[in-house]
């Protein structure tokens, strides 16, 4: 089975320790180190090719790192699948909106309900009243209660988004990873995504790697800066946005 | 569009007949009907008397039709693109076609009560193992299902663990069809070379030859049609059928979710083999003969023509596909044989370029359609057409 971690530390949810992933010679990950704790709403910035979403390949098991460490709870997430991670309460967004587009909005949610996954099992599986209701409480919180019959398809780019995040907040998740969840989005959309993201966070730990530093500052939480594969400053909006190596390779002013 | 609170769950009736399913289920019952009676009741020389040999040729393409169903199942619903299923058709034939053999006993050219014409011809003098069991019919009718299946188990076990995917995965189901192909060629494997198996006399007793099995047969073929959409109906519209549509539209996401993916597409990819498999060992009783040409890539070719110009991912266009594409073929191949894989490649081209749903889905989408009642359309969302990719 999944060994566990020895050396307690019972204040992170997700512990990275010197991981380090190379392409052909490129290190996209170089010795990373993060640690981050239960209820945090982090968010992580770079500039392209800092390895940002290489690190959310490793963290879902997409990826296996040449070396380091990843502790999920104590657990070895690297002895551990995509689907087992996801099983754990790992969850995913991915950058362009991925939803079931030939799937109602109703489907969507119930797919990602968190029930037993196998297809022996979901084959019986019934919409039962609970499951409706937990559906009509998650389509409130991201406002596509008057969409629910319609296929994922026909929403628009930041409903999708949004419906997204939804089916996250179904799978009843510890460690929620977004990756840049306001790319494309209109301001009054964006204002919106990061009220709904810190809903989220407080009952999980959120992740959010992102671009728009406006955004970032919206959501409040600690930052941590990834230059060329690993941490290059961490802290509150502020200390990072007057740190003078970050205003150096990100900010650039 | 608001439609507030929950809908009570759909009966299993509901499911399994929505959309398209009561006129296609009518129409082939009808058929089912039709067909002996017009064969076996009419005089011979009236305008309405259907001859024997249409009704095994309807019968056969009620086999082709099921075999559609079958690929329309993984390829529509699960994006699972399979050049292979001829492969699948073929061994539930030969699977089938063993049992006739041994049925024919000492009737054989050369009379031996144990060994097929084909091995006393070889000079073998004992019953290879793996024909053991098969003059028993219960035994090969299992194996019509299990040896397809099982192909289909390892198989899919290895390529889908494997994350074999798109064209690559269509690539290696053709390698497959064609190995066994050269395999089924060979005459020391035993199943009769480039001959393959014929000259079948009758099976449980009744004549191969006789107007009344054929009868039978028919409407069995018609039956496992029915019984095989409703099957597939039922897995596509549960839960399951949701997961499968995710896999062929994002499969990361479902991964993601914690499905295991490939847990997913093996089941369906099982299923499958199994109901292509059934599909063969009702054809070959009623084709008469079944050999190594089953297993060619183009068989399986056609296959994939027959479900993209019915509409795929709507199971009745498979079937439907699968009638039109062998009415043009027979009709074709008879009046200009030359002319008939070029036909074939057009067809192809030609839906792909102007009707990429397939017939049924152009039927679906044409402007007359609100003529026809909303029940009848095979989609599953009222508020929006356009989106679905069924």
């Amino acid at each position: 089975m999944v060994t566990l971690k020895e050396d307690h530390t019972p204040n992170t949810i997700l512990y990275l320790d010197g991981v380090s992933v190379s392409f052909d010679g490129f290190k996209a990950l170089n010795n990373l180190s993060l640690y981050v704790e239960p209820g945090e709403l982090r968010a992580i910035i770079g500039p392209n090719g800092a390895g940002k979403t290489t690190m959310m390949d490793v963290i879902t098991g997409k990826l296996r790192p040449d070396t380091g460490e990843v502790f999920f709870q104590n657990l070895n997430l690297l002895e551990l699948d995509e689907a087992e991670i996801a099983n754990l309460g790992i969850g995913r967004k991915f950058q362009k909106p991925t939803v079931f587009e030939s799937l109602s909005v109703l489907d969507n949610l119930e797919l990602a309900l968190k029930m037993d996954r196998s297809p022996w099992a979901v084959l019986l599986q019934h919409r039962s009243p609970e499951v409706q209701e937990r559906m009509d409480a998650v389509l409130e919180q991201i406002g596509l209660q008057h969409r629910r019959q319609e296929l994922a398809g026909a929403l628009s780019h930041g409903q999708k988004q949004w419906l997204e995040i939804g089916m996250l907040m179904m799978q009843d998740l510890e460690l929620l990873l977004v990756d840049e969840p306001v790319a494309g989005m209109t301001d009054a959309e964006t204002e919106q995504t990061a009220a709904l993201l810190q809903q989220v966070s407080g009952e999980r730990s959120v992740i959010v790697v992102e671009h728009d530093m406006e955004f970032v500052r919206s959501l409040g939480g600690r930052v941590t800066v990834l230059h060329e594969g690993s941490v290059l400053a961490e802290g509150s909006h502020a200390d990072v946005s007057s740190n003078e190596q970050v205003v150096e390779v990100y900010l650039g002013r | 569009m608001q439609q507030k609170r929950t809908h009570p769950p759909e009966s299993l009736m509901g499911r399994l007949t929505r959309g398209t399913g009561v006129p296609f289920l009518t129409v082939l019952a009808v058929v089912t009907f039709l067909v002996p009676l017009l064969n076996q009741t009419v005089p011979p020389d009236s305008l309405l008397y259907l001859p024997t040999y249409a009704v095994s040729l309807l019968g056969k393409y009620l086999c082709y039709a099921l075999l559609a169903v079958a690929l329309d199942l993984v390829w529509g619903y699960c994006g699972i693109l399979s050049l292979g299923h001829g492969a699948f058709f073929a061994l539930g034939g030969y699977a089938m076609g063993m049992h006739l053999m041994r049925e024919i006993g000492d009737r054989g050219v050369y009379g031996n009560p144990l060994l097929p014409d084909f091995m006393v011809f070889l000079n073998w003098k004992e019953l290879p193992w793996y024909w053991y069991g098969f003059d028993s019919f219960p035994f090969a009718l299992l194996m019509t299902l299990l040896v397809p299946g099982l192909l289909a188990f390892a198989f899919g076990w290895l390529a889908f663990r494997s994350r074999v995917t798109g064209v690559y995965l269509s690539i290696i189901t053709q390698a497959m069809t064609y190995a066994l192909m050269l395999a089924f060629f060979r005459n020391d494997m035993g199943f009769g070379g480039n001959n393959g198996l014929t000259d079948f006399k009758d099976v449980l007793g009744f004549s191969l030859q006789s107007d009344a099995t054929r009868n039978v047969l028919f409407v069995l073929s018609a039956l496992a049609l029915a019984g095989g959409v409703l099957l597939s109906r039922f897995l596509v519209t549960s839960k399951l059928g949701r997961v499968l549509v995710g896999i062929r539209d994002a499969e990361s996401r479902v991964r993601f979710l914690g499905y295991r993916v490939e847990h997913y597409k093996l089941f369906v990819f099982v299923v499958s083999a199994m109901l292509a498999g059934l599909a063969g060992a009702l054809y070959v009783p009623q084709i008469g003969i079944i050999n190594p040409g089953e297993f060619s890539p183009i068989n399986s070719i056609e296959i994939v023509i027959w479900v993209a110009l019915g509409g795929r991912g709507t199971l009745y266009g498979a079937a439907l596909g699968a009638l039109l594409v062998n009415l043009a073929k027979t009709w074709l191949t008879g009046a200009a044989p030359e002319a008939w894989l070029f036909v074939l490649g057009g067809l192809f081209v030609g839906t792909t370029l102007f009707f990429p749903r397939g017939v049924l889905g152009w039927f679906a989408e044409a402007p007359w359609r609100r003529w026809f009642s909303r029940s009848s359309l095979p989609s599953r969302s009222t508020a929006s057409e356009k989106g679905g990719s069924w």
